[in-house]
This record gives structure tokens, sequence and C-alpha cells, in this order.
């Protein structure tokens, strides 16, 4: 097997470390440069899931947290797309993790303190592998704004968090996917965060095409994760 | 001509129950790594591996996640993980979510790796996530054990020698399971090396 290293991060599509209109990042933020690493088989090497690791309803969020029969209030959406690197060539069998607020815009998740109703039918979290194309696709109910402690009246757009692997410990990936249109999105110190010349790839697109008749509207979503470079890798 | 990469953003506060349901105390998803790498058949020197990530004031991060990826005993990057509880004996990843335990510690459970060439030392690889990490880091735990092979490491060497030492991990006494310390700094005088990978 040829092994190749990966293409950096490129640091002109990735936010900053610091952005201080994100306040928590002024605490957080590494504060001496990072160190160029040449990759070693740790780098290009990293951990693979089967099919095998998902259960039927995992990427369908509209059903897998029934609770009491009835189905989660909202709006239900599909999202769906692929996992390309960035030579265009598709990713497949690669897991996808999502996890997300309700319609109503509270998080299953303890810490939440948002004053919004949990929906006893709606989890929020699921995943998926992408298929031999690099195709996935998640049923789910649209997620809603919600208030955050940043600033005075700060409120985050509605947003899909995602957790990607992709072939090698480098490419992993975890962010955040927004829905088109949202006034909230300029105000947002983590969407802006994102170098202007990028942030419409955290964008989701309508698509009548992904819409399902008398179900749910369609989003569509791609994700570029880093590619294998030309250097192959001397072991 | 390269396509853009899709840009990193903040885990954020409340990944837990997606990422990490089981060691969070959720149980409508089942768990797709745990912080134990471990089985009983597991060949090699079993170890365990506890840290704290202290903020830019010296203040305890409980809300982050880190990811482990490193060799078996042998030096070998084979086994392929699963639904946690099925599969091989030694799992290569390990996953641990500092909210989920009282300390806010990162632990965990796994074997001393071996080197994967003459030219490494054994390491562990990190990648740490968390509120107010726009893009994830990535680090190495090297082990105090291993002066000789730490000295010839490739990585290592490219590091400023005062620097170094953030990643060699503190060994600990007393028990019949070595622990090693590794706490991380994500700011300041201590500051740990993280990498452009
Ligand atoms: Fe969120």
């Amino acid at each position: 097997m040829r092994k190749s290293q990966f293409n950096m991060r490129d640091w002109k599509s990735h936010p900053k470390y610091l952005t201080p209109s994100y306040k928590s990042t002024v605490l957080r933020s590494p504060t001496k440069p990072l160190i160029p690493m040449k990759q070693t088989l740790s780098e290009i090497t990293g951990p693979v899931y089967g099919h095998d690791s998902i259960n039927p309803l995992d990427n369908d969020l509209t059903k897998n947290g029934i609770t009491d029969g009835r189905e989660p209030l909202g709006e239900r959406i599909v999202v769906s797309g692929k996992v390309l690197d960035e030579g265009g060539r598709s990713q497949p069998n690669t897991l996808i993790e999502i996890w997300q607020c309700n319609s109503a815009g509270r998080y299953i998740h303890v810490n939440d303190q948002h004053d919004a109703p949990i929906d006893p039918n709606f989890f929020g979290g699921g995943r998926c592998m992408t298929d031999e194309n690099g195709h996935y696709k998640f049923y789910t109910i649209k997620p809603a704004a919600y208030p955050w402690g940043n600033h005075v009246n700060a409120w985050r757009p509605a947003h899909i968090h995602f957790s990607l692997f992709g072939p090698a410990y480098v490419t992993r990936l975890v962010t955040q996917s927004y829905f088109p249109g949202d006034p909230l999105l300029d105000l947002d110190p983590i969407f802006m965060s994102t170098p202007k010349s990028s942030q419409g790839l955290l964008i989701k697109e309508f698509s009548m095409d992904l819409t399902e008749e008398g179900f749910a509207l369609g989003y569509k979503f791609d994700f570029i994760l880093r590619g294998p470079n030309a250097t192959p890798m001397e072991t | 001509m390269l396509l853009k990469q899709t840009p990193s953003q903040t885990i954020g506060p409340f990944f837990s129950y997606g990422l990490t349901p089981k060691q969070a105390g959720y149980n409508k998803l089942s768990s797709l790594a745990s912080s134990s790498l471990v089985t009983e058949s597991t060949i090699g020197a079993q170890i365990r591996i506890e840290g704290t990530i202290f903020d830019g004031v010296g203040d305890i991060v409980s809300d982050a996640m880190v990811e482990i990826w490193q060799a078996d005993s042998q030096g070998r990057y084979q086994n392929q993980p699963s639904l946690e509880g099925i599969g091989s004996s030694f799992l290569n990843f390990g996953r641990c979510d500092t909210g989920a335990n009282d300390q806010n510690k990162f632990v965990f459970e796994t074997v001393k790796p071996g080197q994967i060439s003459t030219k490494t030392a054994p390491h562990i690889n990190l990648v740490i996530f968390m509120r107010g990490l726009l893009s994830h880091v990535f680090t190495r735990i090297y082990f105090p054990d291993e002066k000789n092979s730490n000295l010839l490491d490739e990585t290592l060497l490219t590091i400023p020698a005062y620097r170094q030492e953030t990643l060699v991990a503190k060994k600990l006494s007393g028990e019949s399971t070595p622990i090693y310390e590794f706490n991380i700094h994500l700011q300041g005088e201590k500051e740990t090396v993280f990498f452009d990978a």
C-alpha cells in the first residue's frame, strides 16, 4: 500500500484560534504558533468504523428519540450530501456524527439552561456512514436559534453540529452547518470567525431534489476534508 | 486546483450526548468509542493515562473531548474500533469527555505503545476539542521512561528544548497499573506544544 501524507489544514479556510468576539477563545486559544509536524504513520492512519457500528435508526432523528409514541414537534428536514477530499475524490464508508437542539432551541444536554421546552420525543443525536460513493443522508427536525451568554442579546443561528473522521487522524473535522438566509449569521461570532471566502461552505443549500413530497424539506450539504498530497511517506 | 476545505467550527459545550453518550450518562445512543482501549486479552503493559486541561488563568476545562490514537504494544495500527464491547483485543482509538467525572480529568486505560519506526519514540497522539477552540488542537504524549528513544524522535527534535518537556508525561508511582500524568496547558509559561499536523 502506498502511503501518502496529507495536505495541511488550510488556514485561509479555517477560523483563527483567537477570535476575541467569541469570548471563550480568549483563555482557551493556543498563544504560541503551532509547530509544523512531518506526518508519520501515526498521522496518516486513523480509526475506521464499519457499517455494523450503525443502528438502523441512527440517521433518523425524527424517530430515534421517540419516548411516548408520538413524533417530535417541528419541521421535518432531510440533510444530505457528499463527503469529498480536496481533490474531489468521494470518501466512502466514513463515519459522520451529528448533534443538535430541538425545534424550540433546546438541547437535551443537562447543562443547557435555555428556558425553552424539551421535546420528549426528540433526542437530537445521530450518526451514519457514507455509502460507497461518499453520500450520506440524515432525517431530522429543523433546529431553532437559541440564546447564549457571549454578549448582550446574543443568539446562535440555527445549526447542526457535525463530526467526521475521514481516512486519517489528520483528516478529523468537527464543524457546524447553518441554514441559508438566516439573519443571525452576520451577527454570530462563531460563524463570522470563519474567513469570508469560506463562510459559504458552512451554509446548507435548499434543494427541491432532496425535498420529499408530503414529508420533509431537503437541504444539501457537502464536506470537503483534507486530501493526500503527492509526497509519498518514507517509513 | 484543490477544493476549499470545509472550515472547522467549535464543538461547543453540548456534544456529549451525541459523541460520548455512555460516559455522560445518556442511553439513547450506543457509544462508538470509550476511554478504555484494552480487553483482558490485550498484549502489552497496561497503563493509565490521566490529565487535566487548564485554561489561560489555570481554571480546569470541564467540557473538553479528548481523543487518542496510538499504536499497540508492538507498534502497529491494525485493529479497527467497533461498537463498544465488541471486537478486537486492542483498540487504537479512544475518547474521553472531561465532563464525565468529578475531577474533570481525561483518563484512558490503554497499553504502552511500541515504536512505529526507529526514528520515533513511543507516543500517543491526542486531538482536543472544546468550547472556545474554533479548530481542534493536535498534540502528543511521550514517556519519561523512554529517554533514549525520545532523543532520537524526529518530531521531538523539531521542538525547542525548553518546550519538549510539555510533551513528556510524568510517571506517578504507587499503583499496580502504572499511571502517567499528562496535563495540558492551553496558554502561558507551560503552554503545551500543539502541532500543525
Ligand atoms: Fe450548538
